[in-house]
């Protein structure tokens, strides 16, 4: 046994329990720590797949941007999470049985894969040789070449989530005093005083 | 002893049904769904990771990057409608989720 062998082993045996641990588990906070440890495994197997460059994306995208953004709602939300829990043991069986049909249907698919004779003459971008193209420099190379459109939709589709997550989670309270500078700064000195003349002896 | 695609692919399978798995059991709670999604997207990224890999095309992983994107939208709009909705009706339980009567 090498030591990739043994990599891929703990990486994998790792993953798929923490995986499994996400679902189980009772308190959420629990479950995204899980799920980073999951995101990391699965960062760790492409790796060794030789996609540095994706691993590292996942590493900074997964586990610094969503599994933090987890954390703050699950933190944020005050949700009785045990009772949300309760029933779980009563949607065990349908669970199981789905993920045991499903599981028998991947591995048929996975029994009777086979590469076809011309799949290797169809491949769209040949993977340069990692000795003299590193694989971020070989994958910059294709994206900001012949990917550049789908590239620069997937910016466009970023764009499209922030103003939507802004827009869905903005509300204006109306039961606070708010400063508003306009009405500030218009404010006219002759309207805001009155002089008025009092007679001696005499209140207003 | 060598690592094939088929391991990888395995791997990847046992993620996806246990995204799948992760759905039906906390029917109830939003949050561990679309940790459940997550789980499921990087199945497919692990999948297409792999095939990149194996072949020897680059493709793949622009693919993958291109899902991790959508992934990430994804989890934000999510997270975005789930905290307004926690803020209208003070849950998170997907049953109580029937204004439109669906």
């Amino acid at each position: 046994m090498t030591v990739a062998v043994l990599a891929f082993y703990a990486f994998s045996i790792v993953g798929v329990v923490a995986a499994l641990m996400v679902t189980l588990s009772r308190n959420p906070v629990h479950s995204v720590l899980w799920l980073i440890l999951t995101f990391l495994s699965a960062a760790g197997l492409m790796v060794l797949l030789g996609a540095e460059f994706v691993a590292m994306l996942l590493i900074i995208v997964y586990v610094g941007a969503v599994a933090v953004l987890f954390l703050f709602v699950v933190m944020m939300l005050d949700v009785d999470f045990a009772e949300l829990k309760s029933e779980m043991v009563k949607y065990m069986p349908l669970g199981l049985l789905v993920a045991v049909v499903v599981l028998i249907q991947l591995g048929f698919g996975l029994g009777a894969w086979a590469t076809s004779e011309g799949a290797m003459g169809l491949r769209q971008a040949v993977t340069p040789d990692a000795a003299v193209t590193e694989n971020t420099k070989a994958l910059g190379l294709l994206m900001y070449d012949t990917y550049l459109y789908l590239f620069q939709l997937s910016g466009l589709i970023l764009l499209v989530a922030m103003i939507g997550a802004i827009v869905l989670t903005l509300r204006h309270r109306k039961d606070i005093k708010r400063q508003n500078v306009l009405h500030q700064m218009w404010r006219d000195p002759a309207k805001a005083l009155e002089m008025v003349d009092v007679k001696p002896g005499q209140g207003l | 002893m060598n690592i094939g695609l088929e391991h990888y692919l395995a791997v990847a399978a046992a993620l996806f049904v246990i995204g799948i798995f992760g759905i039906f059991l906390n029917r109830k709670n939003v949050i561990v769904i679309l940790m459940s999604i997550e789980l499921m997207l990087l199945a497919v990224n692990l999948n297409l990771v792999a095939f990149s890999s194996m072949s020897g095309d680059l493709v793949g992983q622009i693919f993958t990057m291109l899902i991790l994107t959508v992934a990430a939208a994804e989890a934000a709009i999510g997270l975005a409608i789930l905290v307004v909705f926690f803020r209208n009706r003070g849950t998170i339980e997907v049953e109580d989720a029937n204004v439109m009567k669906g």
